[in-house]
């Protein structure tokens, strides 16, 4: 039966299994990634956005959530054209967030 | 002139003929291998090339034009050029006239590797060889040119500035044994040639030392250790050859044949990318053009290390090198030897394995429908969309000139795929650049306008656009300008300095027609680096890795380039170079298309 609304699903997240490891691989590699402040000027710009939902701040988010398939769902469509760089206000290099979170993916413990 | 020792055999060509004999071994396994990681198709090209006499003959003139003559070094600064072509070409000349001394008053010794390197000590000059005379004049005049070479690359070490080099490589320790034995062995030869000067012949250099000395010891006692420590310094120099720089020596000559093969890089390390790394004489032309080098910091990012890092296997700075270079190619512009440094990195990028990797197959080309009937396309791309003012001002002009066009993107397209490629990513490149081509197809248009020229690259270079005229906008309005389509009014007040984009000068050679067009609407005064020689903005999308602070002193090093000679404005030709530059500019920045739409009547 169509009630015109759905239930959404949860979105509490889990902090004791939480795995964030991603996330702070990445800040090693990219410390200016916890400068992010969520001003959503990347997602804004984003070429991608209108296919794959990407952007960087929800990337970011997503990461320090532990929402691994949200992030590569948003990654998939990514094009690296730069535009969430140019407009960043914080000057985060945000291609090499990117760049770095698909190397390292599958493989927290990898070299970069 | 008749044979001193009847033998023609003494111990002190040993250590000479060790290292000779090591030098052209690994000459000769080093050529097998790399001819063997060649592809095949690559090795076929290759070898074929060399019995074709056009690239036969282009061969020798190229290697006796750049390994001899250094003419690329002449014409960057004429000191560096004399220091290098005399060294090299002395040396050459040396070598031919000892083998033909040989061959002409011994040919039976000609088979001995040694006899036309130590002449002089196995000979005994007789009355009648008049013709000699004309050898001892010229191995004493080439002599005396490398010895001049040999002054001016030591005073080189301690004041590079005089060659027009603000900064050179620091030597590695090979690099600098390798120095110090190839300083040492002319001045030696001289030596030795001065003592042994009264038995077998020479002249205005010798002849006289040759008095002196005897004059001063008295005896002939010198004179066999003098031509030991001449034959070590030649052995130490070839022993250690292969692990330093000047195994650029045999490398290049190999390098130039292959290039004219018509090689490129196919893998960063095998095969031809090898050759050019090892055919890097380490000069450090690269590092005072790599806009990097404005950083302490990134002094050693430039090309040479990299080549150096290559050879060293340190994998950690091979990948750091390759990742922070902003691809402006401007190392590879200035390279003497011709080693394509970008491409080199690009290659390294491709190593990289992704665990995501992206796909555009949800997007569909036909959700880009191109409206409208006009025969030129408009295609802004991501850059221009975020600087709108060259869109409009492109719009604009289009409209003036009475040229119906239409906007491939007009609410934001796909991505060009240049940045994918720039970053390694081969295979995301090529499915952007296929819906690209399907949604330009569609379309139906002759002429492809573009005004970012990151993407005029990749369209010019990547895209099979057969029958559709890819154009930057610099070009085609300069040409509506000078076609009289355009009507653009002159502002004698008004000076104008023009940036070249790395990617539309030294990327696409696109360097006059921006000048032509601005000239039509103000003064133009040029930088003090331009054209093949501009620095890049710093906002390159070719670097991955170097941040947003980092770039600030390239950013603001490129500026004051640019505004040299204090003018009004500052123009480019590229969105991202206008943006980037925007951000410390003391003077408006403003693109090509909006100075001209300023200037146009309507």
């Amino acid at each position: 039966m169509d009630f015109g609304f759905t239930l959404s699903p949860s979105s509490a997240i889990e902090l004791d299994t939480l795995d964030s490891a991603l996330y702070r691989k990445l800040c090693r590699i990219e410390p200016g990634a916890r400068t992010c402040i969520g001003c959503g000027s990347c997602s804004a710009t984003c070429t991608a956005a209108e296919y794959s939902g990407m952007s960087v701040r929800k990337l970011l988010l997503g990461l320090q959530r532990g929402k691994k398939a949200e992030v590569e769902r948003m990654l998939s469509n990514c094009m690296l054209c730069g535009k969430c760089t140019m407009v960043c206000p914080r000057g985060i290099n945000t291609r090499r967030v990117i760049l770095t979170v698909c190397r390292l993916y599958d493989n927290v413990e990898g070299t970069l | 002139m008749i044979d001193r020792l009847a033998n023609g055999f003494d111990p002190f060509v040993i250590p000479f003929m060790v290292g000779m004999i090591f030098v052209l071994t690994y000459c000769g396994i080093g050529f097998l291998v790399i001819l063997f990681q060649l592809s095949r198709e690559d090795r076929k090209r290759f070898l074929l090339s060399l019995v074709n006499p056009v690239t036969a003959w282009k061969n020798i003139k190229d290697i006796f034009l750049n390994c001899l003559i250094h003419v690329k070094l002449w014409k960057r600064n004429r000191m560096l050029g004399f220091m290098h072509s005399s060294i090299a070409f002395g040396w050459f000349m040396i070598i031919v006239l000892g083998h033909l001394e040989v061959w002409l008053f011994v040919p039976e010794r000609i088979r001995l590797l040694y006899y036309p390197i130590f002449f002089n000590f196995f000979v005994a000059e007789t009355e009648t060889t008049l013709q000699g005379a004309v050898f001892f004049f010229l191995m004493d005049f080439f002599l005396l040119l490398i010895l001049v070479g040999i002054g001016l690359a030591m005073i080189k070490r301690i004041r590079s500035r005089f060659f027009g080099m603000r900064r050179t490589t620091r030597a590695s320790l090979l690099d600098t044994i390798g120095l110090y034995s190839l300083w040492a062995i002319f001045p030696l030869r001289l030596l030795c040639e001065s003592f042994t000067a009264h038995i077998s012949g020479g002249s205005f250099l010798t002849v006289p030392m040759n008095h002196f000395f005897r004059w001063f010891f008295g005896n002939e006692l010198n004179y066999l250790p003098t031509w030991w420590a001449y034959s070590i310094a030649l052995g130490i120099f070839m022993l250690v050859l292969p692990f330093t720089r000047y195994m650029h020596i045999p490398a290049e000559m190999l390098l130039i044949p292959m290039r004219n093969a018509g090689l490129k890089v196919r893998h960063p390390r095998r095969g031809f990318a090898r050759i050019q790394v090892l055919s890097c004489p380490g000069c450090g032309v690269c590092i005072d053009a790599c806009p990097m080098s404005v950083r302490k910091e990134n002094l050693k990012d430039c090309t040479v290390y990299l080549n150096r890092q290559i050879r060293h296997h340190n994998e950690r700075r091979i990948t750091e090198i390759s990742e922070k270079c902003l691809m402006c190619g401007k190392c590879s512009e200035v390279c003497q030897v011709g080693v394509d440094g970008p491409l080199m990195r690009l290659k390294q990028r491709e190593l990289k394995k992704y665990s995501i990797n992206q796909h555009y197959r949800n997007i569909r080309p036909d959700s880009f429908p191109v409206e409208g009937t006009g025969k030129v396309l408009y295609f802004a791309g991501c850059m221009t969309h975020l600087t709108p003012s060259i869109r409009k001002a492109t719009m604009s002009l289009l409209s003036k000139a009475g040229i119906e066009a239409r906007m491939m993107d007009p609410d934001g397209g796909l991505c060009c795929g240049r940045p994918m490629l720039l970053a390694g990513r081969q295979e995301q490149a090529r499915e952007l650049i296929r819906l690209n081509t399907a949604i330009i197809r569609s379309s139906g248009c002759d002429t492809l306008l573009l005004t970012c020229p990151i993407c005029y690259r990749i369209f010019k270079e990547n895209y099979k656009l057969d029958g559709i005229r890819v154009v930057h906008h610099s070009v085609y309005f300069n040409e509506l300008i000078q076609s009289g389509l355009l009507k653009v009014s002159k502002d004698e007040s008004r000076t104008l300095v023009y940036h070249d984009p790395c990617e539309l000068g030294r990327g696409c050679g696109i360097y006059e027609e921006p000048r032509e067009a601005l000239l039509a609407a103000g003064n133009l005064v040029e930088a003090h680096q331009n054209h093949a020689e501009s620095i890049c903005c710093g906002g390159s999308l070719g670097s991955l890795s170097l941040n947003y602070e980092k770039r600030r002193e390239i950013t603001l090093n490129a500026f004051e380039n640019l505004t040299a000679e204090q003018p009004d404005a500052v123009v480019t030709a590229c969105p991202l170079c206008l943006n980037t530059f925007s951000h410390y500019a003391d003077r408006p920045v403003e693109d090509l298309a909006v100075v001209l739409d300023k200037a146009s009547e309507s």
